[in-house]
């Protein structure tokens, strides 16, 4: 992504103009109407449009946006859960298409998720030593015989207790069982984490307990993460570089501290002076206008022309690309001008 | 704290409910005080469990059964509402108290129209003509923000985004002309470009119309920038209560202290975060004495027994707690107790 890095290994992930795009198919009714002339489309969700992204080993990477922006729909390409519509995605500079089924399994072993709710993401009928050991086991990663062991050695990792190792999700709390997930995710020796708004469920001194885990967890095991999150403190916290989706593209890429200091995109913009602070007292909110549009519909050119403040009329038409405006800087507007670095 | 003089639009005190569960008597609120005056906002402050909304519903006369009021006063502009009868709250609910609640489809009819929902909200209080209280909604459609609100009228709930879906709620709270409206996490489940124009509409009003409005919610960041007042509750109990700087900039109660530690903020960034050891204890069998006991890294002997209203130097601010934090200190100087 940026020329520092070209020199270096290659990425542990990479996506290459990546796009998902989710169909719903017409029903009989429509199928029939469409026969007879009545001018009826497919709807189709462009949820991602166009994304490209390295992720660097050891990095933290903070994926930022709003409802519907397609946010946890690119995660789950990254983990391995869905299939891109359109584009690549390289692991370790070896393209996942061409890999042998062996090696196409290793490497999404290697990536693992965590999700936003513990309670839905676990299997209520299964104790822990089920949920944590069963993937080990089946991928050949501990023997059988000695998975209570692994499963105890995770779970005291994750500051859990191993004498609960018989217990099932629902006698734990909320934030005892995000730990449990996350124990999950590290059974299969991972060097990479998906986390999709796994605090947000959390109340705010849980919430500060797992973030914590997530740091101490970085620091022993090494690990890569891309976290996804609606709460820019969150991802200010515990990031090395953000990315800032709207719509089903990125506008915007740049380490934290350059993000936070001096936005360049005027959603960025937009969205970090209306993030609340405990800091900021009884101040005024002055609101940017207007309603996130809806993905089947989005806007011509700029997917943000409508509410941005500084619209001029090639917004409306041209599609923005995302370019590099200081070094390691992208951004996706046709106003940004480069600049020298700051 | 700020009174402007006026008499309060709603006092509280010592206000008790409980659960009568088959396992025991819950006690959700405990002995509760506040008070909220014309055109104020109070933040009301607390983790999952710590009554907060049990609070606000008892104020509604909202709670149902096996919960009960079984103690204190809720004074409405000089009106005690526990014990009115059922009338009298039919009269008060949406024409002089208000809610607005965090899922906007609490307070919305699926299957009605807009206009039908408010226009009922308006002649359940007032004899006024359909066109005027027509009128009336569509004023507050606008009032909240809402665009071409004529044609939104019209329209049914699902037609609405979440965010315009809250709006909606929140100009039918409004169309009474309410002295007090009490909000719960209203922009909890909204984006945050949604929020801050919710934010911004909750503001121009408590400034415009002098209505006083609590503000119940999880996050401090938000009372921060909205609220003059904050009440911080854990397990059933205001634990500190006092201006919004006072509080946030010098907590006194190690609750306080630890929930601001623990949000993560600008100038720690990377570091690990404060955190509250333990969990927010059951309201079942609360420990013996001060509820956050077992959690509190400045417990001694003396909090085995429940710790009495305080005044600090009659600054105007109230904590509860046997052992408070150094008032002169601040949070950063005080940092370092909570990290692991």
């Amino acid at each position: 992504m940026t020329d520092a890095h070209l020199n270096e290994e290659a990425p542990i992930v990479e996506l290459r103009d990546i796009s998902k795009r989710f169909v719903k198919r017409l029903d009989l009714a429509g199928k029939l109407a469409r026969k007879l002339g009545v001018d009826i489309e497919e709807e189709v969700v462009h949820a991602v449009d166009n994304v490209s992204l390295s992720i660097f080993d050891g990095e933290v990477v903070g994926l930022v946006g709003e409802s519907g922006c397609g946010k946890s729909t690119l995660g789950r390409i990254v983990a391995g859960v869905y299939q891109p519509s359109n584009g690549q995605v390289y692991v370790r500079g070896n393209l996942i298409k061409d890999m042998s089924s062996t090696a196409a399994r290793d490497a999404a072993l290697n990536i693992q998720m965590i999700f936003q709710d513990p309670m839905s993401s676990l299997n209520p009928r299964l104790r822990v030593i089920d949920i944590v050991g069963e993937a080990p086991v089946v991928h050949g990663v501990v023997h059988r015989r000695d998975v209570e062991e692994h499963v105890s050695q995770t779970m005291l990792r994750v500051g859990l207790d191993p004498d609960f190792i018989r217990r099932y999700p629902h006698q734990f709390s909320g934030g005892q069982r995000q730990r449990i997930g996350i124990a999950r995710a590290l059974a299969v020796n991972p060097e990479f984490l998906v986390c999709d708004e796994s605090v947000a469920a959390l109340d705010v001194s849980i919430q500060a307990q797992v973030l914590n885990l997530f740091m101490k967890l970085r620091k022993e095991l090494n690990l890569t993460y891309l976290f996804i999150s609606h709460d820019l403190g969150v991802v200010e916290h515990l990031s090395d570089r953000v990315v800032i989706m709207y719509l089903g593209r990125v506008v915007e890429v740049a380490t934290t501290e350059a993000l936070f200091t001096s936005p360049k995109h005027p959603y960025t913009q937009a969205l970090l002076a209306e993030v609340p602070r405990v800091d900021s007292r009884r101040r005024r909110f002055k609101p940017v206008q207007g309603e996130i549009p809806s993905p089947l519909d989005p806007p011509t050119g700029c997917h943000f022309h409508p509410r941005c403040p500084h619209a001029i009329e090639t917004c409306a038409r041209e599609q923005p690309e995302l370019r590099e405006i200081v070094g390691g800087r992208l951004v996706a507007c046709h106003l940004a001008e480069p600049t020298s670095a700051d | 704290m700020n009174t402007n003089g006026s008499r309060p639009t709603l006092q509280v005190s010592h206000l008790q409910t409980s659960f009568m569960t088959k396992v025991g008597e819950v006690k959700a609120v405990n002995d509760v005080s506040f008070s909220v005056h014309p055109g104020q906002v109070l933040g009301l402050v607390g983790e999952s469990g710590s009554g907060k909304t049990v609070t606000g519903f008892s104020i509604m006369g909202l709670l149902d059964h096996p919960g009960r009021i079984i103690g204190g006063e809720i004074q409405f502009r000089g009106e005690n509402l526990v014990g009115a009868t059922k009338k009298r709250w039919q009269q008060l609910r949406g024409s002089q108290i208000a809610m607005v609640f965090q899922d906007p489809m609490m307070t919305l009819n699926p299957v009605l129209r807009i206009d039908t929902q408010m226009i009922e909200a308006i002649r359940a209080h007032e004899f006024v003509s359909r066109k005027e209280a027509r009128q009336r909604a569509r004023d507050a459609l606008g009032q909240v923000g809402i665009p071409s609100p004529d044609e939104r009228l019209k329209a049914y709930p699902h037609q609405f985004s979440g965010g315009m879906r809250q709006r909606v709620s929140i100009a039918i709270a409004l169309l009474n002309k309410p002295d007090l409206i009490i909000a719960d996490e209203p922009t909890t489940a909204l984006d945050v470009t949604i929020q801050a124009q919710i934010l911004h509409e909750a503001q121009k009003l408590c400034q415009e119309t002098g209505t006083a409005l609590i503000w119940i919610t999880h996050d401090l960041s938000v009372i921060a920038g909205l609220a003059d007042d904050v009440a911080v509750m854990y397990a059933g109990r205001i634990v500190e209560y006092g201006e919004v700087d006072n509080v946030l900039d010098h907590p006194l109660h190690p609750y306080t202290h630890g929930l601001i530690g623990s949000v993560p903020s600008r100038n720690r960034r990377g570091s690990p975060l404060h955190q509250i050891p333990g969990m927010t204890p059951s309201l079942l069998n609360l420990p013996q004495g001060c509820a956050f006991r077992t959690r509190c890294p400045q417990a001694s002997d003396i909090c085995a027994t429940v710790p009495d209203v305080s005044e600090p130097r009659g600054s105007g601010r109230l904590i509860r707690c046997h052992t408070p934090m150094l008032l002169t200190e601040s949070i950063t100087e005080l940092s370092g107790m909570f990290a692991t």
